[in-house]
């Protein structure tokens, strides 16, 4: 190995390791705010990448009807809980309108538009919006009602949601992979490496959106919410902020975070109905070298784990995947000689 | 009742495996096999996750080991299966040793995820590597026999899957009931009450862990010489979280929700797989579309499981007496009255800036009943912690019958003879009264885990109830012995904890708030307790609220107010103490 293919090697690391970050940015929100260990982080990344993949084809995603049916399930939902509660019919059609309202107007605008041949960055938008109306309705639908279990039986539910969510995957998008087109087809050559306009967008990207992560809690007063959420969820409860509201709005983020993420690989790789799991799972190694809670931690972590895949697949590839995986073991070892003992979860 | 379901599990084992003789289709013998094999995971599960509270995704990767290692020995070196069993069984203890070691340490949710990145390192592992057959796998093993019997096939397989189930089955139903088993059962609830009773709390995660690995790598040993073939597909993630599907809708906690689960998930499977593809019109694994959802539907509506139904409908089992001619377990020898029993010398605890306790120091002599009050937020309950070793200390020591116990862990506390209560009650619901009070007897017991499977712990197990008996009746609880633990009201709840402690076979015991809670006539009660304690020679450290249960029992009282000691002296020295009536009613001192 030379100089030149090392930092070919550490260019590639490091753009894999960007998007690794944003997957393991969106582990470690989920998990500070809702205690959710959420794995199917990563099929939201193949939903996105997919949802503009069938985009360019001009048919309607299958994801748009997906949504439609999750919508009813959780408006349904919605309208029995407020039904129990209140015995009125018109506040259970009232609370099922509320939940459908922006998902179906959603869906109905990526429908009307899809066959129509849109620009692609107005495509790259309608398929990020119709994945992050998933994020809400996921958390309806399967969480909420369990927000209060220990976190060990929410990792369960978030292995049968990811089992849905692959399996729904591959019934809506079929078992064909993609590869979308680049989003900015430049290429600078610098010395030995070329930067591709790709890179560039997943640099600038990535940057962007832990900034925007960064102003949202520090800044706004719902970024602010949901830290005392984290901290707290029955403070936060008594001063005012619900904890439905608080997860629902996590996992919106988190969806939104999976989708863009899928949009910024998808011209870099053949993606296919279950691939998220594996690139989900690259973010969330980083995240758990971060303890699950440090942002710049996961960050730090991300890129590490990109530089060792990317090394890794040159030394050795058939093993690359056995190499990263392997990684988390010395890590949690070295967590777990210096983080102490486990705490009690009473 | 004991000795009837002994015979009744003795009937199973050597009955069940007599199906295969029976006019049964093949077609149902050869799905019963493959449940077999489902089932012999799923009772690792079982002990792991619903009764010790670990989640583990990996378990499919233990079946590799044990399907890999006997299909490269039995190819490459020609060895017998009936050695190479041991063999996987031994390269499993060895990776489920290692892994447990390096994640058990740390809080709860890092297990799953190590067996996460694990399961699915293996499964590249096993799919890249040469001597592996890669993705193809190994081809070609023999099948089982014995003699000339082939027990790889069909009914002898049944036979021989089936004896090991039961027989697992049995053995883990053996383990749930003895001294280990009931400190695994204490597992799920924090770890804190289990040390307090001197359990090794991370020793015993460790064996259940391995445990349910063996159980997954005997498994995969069958199943390579069923199958005869072995490949990584049947070993990757999915298939590990399949194993949990199986044991939650069977019913995590019991032991034959694993079987019932394991029949359940794979005759659904089989139908699904036919089903699915035909109603959408292409091929493609769609059944883990349902699976997903019937995971989550089950978690939210069905926590409990399948099993459940039908044990709620069974007649719940009385254990009966038989230890009353057992020999007394060997108590400690007791500090003669008044000696110094507890010396506690300027402790401090700091968190951060904030000084919680300030160099507090007290002496209890033997025999006496100390109070320790003080407002909310004095650091009583701290101070406590730090003298039972649940808390480390920042500076000062503790010397306990004349040794220096500072920095001791609160289980080694424990087996020098000092036992305590919790605040907020910590106990085990679906145990009885005198199991949970018989664990507190859990250090004064030797035998382990085999011998609890084999139920060669029976003599020793006589002597802890007997002991958890004689420890009830002197509470005045000795006719609710078999009621379960969480039926109970708060009052016999803390008379419960206190009977556990005193199983400990303590020279002090240290109660946290007993009277909190309790009704007027149950606080008398309690009274009558500690006194009656008190006269037969026992020293007791109180933490407590009650001024007038304090006033009553105290012999000394230690006042504290914003972590510094206030004032020591006897009830009726506090009672008139002005800095004492300023603390409590916030004047002007």
């Amino acid at each position: 190995m030379d100089f030149s293919i090392a930092s070919i090697l550490l260019l590639d690391g490091l753009t894999n390791g960007a998007v690794y970050a944003l997957l393991g940015l969106a582990t470690v929100l989920v998990f500070t705010v809702t205690r959710v260990i959420f794995i199917p982080q990563g099929e939201f990344v193949a939903y996105g990448a997919l949802t503009l993949a069938i985009m360019q084809t001009g048919k309607v995603p299958g994801t748009v009807w997906l949504l439609l049916i999750l919508a009813c399930v959780a408006a349904l939902m919605d309208a029995f809980a407020q039904w129990r509660r209140h015995h009125r019919l018109v506040a259970g059609l009232q609370a099922a309108l509320r939940t459908l309202a922006l998902p179906v107007v959603v869906a109905a605008l990526a429908a009307f538009a899809a066959p129509r041949n849109p620009p692609l960055l107005l495509q790259a938008l309608l398929s990020t919006a119709v994945v992050t109306a998933f994020g809400p309705l996921v958390y309806r639908v399967a969480y909420q009602s369990l927000a209060d279990a220990s976190s060990l039986v929410l990792l369960i539910v978030s292995v049968g949601v990811h089992f849905a969510m692959t399996g729904l995957g591959l019934l809506f998008f079929g078992a064909e992979g993609f590869r979308n087109p680049a989003f900015w087809d430049l290429r600078l050559a610098l010395g030995p490496i070329t930067l591709s306009g790709q890179t560039i967008i997943i640099a600038l990207a990535s940057v962007a959106l832990i900034v925007m992560l960064w102003l949202f809690f520090e800044r706004s007063l719902y970024g602010k919410a949901l830290r005392a959420t984290a901290v707290n969820r029955l403070g936060a409860r008594l001063m005012g902020i619900p904890s439905q509201t608080a997860g629902q709005l996590t996992f919106a983020m988190a969806a939104f975070i999976g989708a863009l993420s899928g949009l910024l690989i998808g011209p870099t790789t053949t993606v296919f109905y279950d691939s998220g799991f594996l690139i989900g799972l690259k973010g969330f190694v980083a995240a758990v070298m971060a303890g699950l809670s440090s942002y710049p931690g996961a960050l730090l972590g991300a890129l590490f784990v990109g530089v060792v895949e990317s090394f890794g697949s040159f030394w050795a590839s058939a093993f690359k995947e056995v190499i990263v995986f392997t990684l988390i073991l010395p890590v949690l070892l070295i967590r777990s000689l210096y983080s102490g003992h486990s705490d009690e979860e009473h | 009742m004991q000795l009837s379901r002994n015979r009744i599990l003795i009937a199973l084992v050597v009955l069940v495996p007599l199906i295969a003789l029976a006019p049964v289709p093949d077609f149902w013998i050869n799905q019963f096999n493959t449940i077999g094999l489902y089932s012999l995971v799923c009772l690792g599960l079982v002990l792991l996750t619903g009764v010790g509270g670990l989640i583990s995704f990996g378990q499919a990767a233990f079946v590799g080991i044990g399907a890999y290692t006997t299909a490269w020995f039995t190819l490459n070196m020609g060895m017998s299966p009936w050695l190479t069993v041991w063999i996987g069984l031994a390269f499993t203890a060895v990776c489920a040793l290692i892994l447990a070691s390096i994640t058990l340490r740390m809080s709860g949710h890092y297990l799953p995820l190590a067996t996460i990145a694990w399961g699915l390192a293996l499964y590249y592992l096993m799919g890249n590597l040469d001597a592996l057959g890669k993705y193809d796998g190994l081809l070609g093993l023999h099948s089982l026999t014995i003699g000339s019997h082939d027990l790889g096939t069909g009914r002898g397989f049944f036979v021989l899957a089936w004896f090991l189930v039961l027989a697992f089955a049995t053995a883990l139903l053996n383990l749930l009931d003895s001294r280990s088993g009931r400190a695994i059962r204490a597992l799920k609830g924090g770890v804190q009450m289990a040390e307090a009773m001197g359990v090794n709390t991370f020793r015993y995660k460790v064996v259940i862990f391995v445990l349910a690995a063996l159980f997954a790598s005997v498994s995969g040993w069958l199943f390579a010489h069923f199958q005869r073939t072995v490949n990584p597909s049947a070993f990757g993630l999915k298939m590990g979280i399949e194993y949990l599907f199986m044991a939650v809708v069977g019913g995590i906690g019991q032991v034959w929700g694993a079987l019932v689960g394991a029949t359940v998930t794979k005759l659904l499977d089989d139908q699904l797989q036919v089903l699915l593809p035909k109603w959408i019109g292409t091929s493609g694994s769609y059944e883990v579309i349902v699976f997903g959802i019937a995971l989550v539907l089950m978690l939210k509506h069905l926590p409990e499981g399948l099993w459940d139904f039908v044990q709620s409908r069974l007649p719940a089992g009385r254990r009966t007496v038989d230890w009353s001619e057992a020999p007394n377990l060997p108590a400690r020898n007791k500090p003669a009255n008044g000696d110094i029993l507890l010396d506690v010398r300027a402790i401090r605890k700091e968190f951060g800036g904030l000084v919680a306790v300030n160099d507090i120091s007290f002496q209890i002599r033997a025999g006496q009943i100390v109070g320790l009050i003080g407002p909310n937020g004095a650091g009583k309950s701290t101070s406590f912690n730090l003298v039972t070793g649940l808390l480390g200390l920042t500076r000062g020591a503790v010397h306990f019958r004349g040794q220096d116990i500072s920095g001791l862990s609160s289980r080694a506390i424990a087996r020098r003879g000092m036992a305590r209560t919790f605040q907020h009650v910590k106990l085990i619901p679906d145990m009885t009264v005198l199991e949970n009070v018989a664990l507190g007897a859990h250090a004064r017991g030797r035998k382990g885990v085999v011998s609890a499977m084999l139920r060669l712990d029976r003599a020793e197990e006589q002597t802890l109830f007997k002991e958890a008996q004689r420890q009830l009746e002197r509470i005045g609880m000795g006719d609710q012995l078999h009621e379960l633990a969480g039926n109970l009201a708060m009052g016999p709840q803390r008379m419960m904890e206190i009977a556990r402690a005193l199983c400990g076979d303590p020279a002090l015991l240290l109660l946290d708030e007993p009277a909190a809670g309790l009704r007027h006539l149950e606080k008398q009660g309690l009274i009558q307790v500690l006194r009656q304690l008190q006269a037969e020679g026992m020293s007791i450290l109180l933490v407590e609220h009650d001024m007038d249960m304090v006033m009553q029992v105290c012999d000394r009282l230690v006042v504290m107010e914003f972590g510094t000691r206030l004032m020591e002296g006897t009830p009726s020295e506090v009672q008139e103490s002005p800095a004492v009536r300023a603390a409590y009613l916030g004047e002007e001192h």
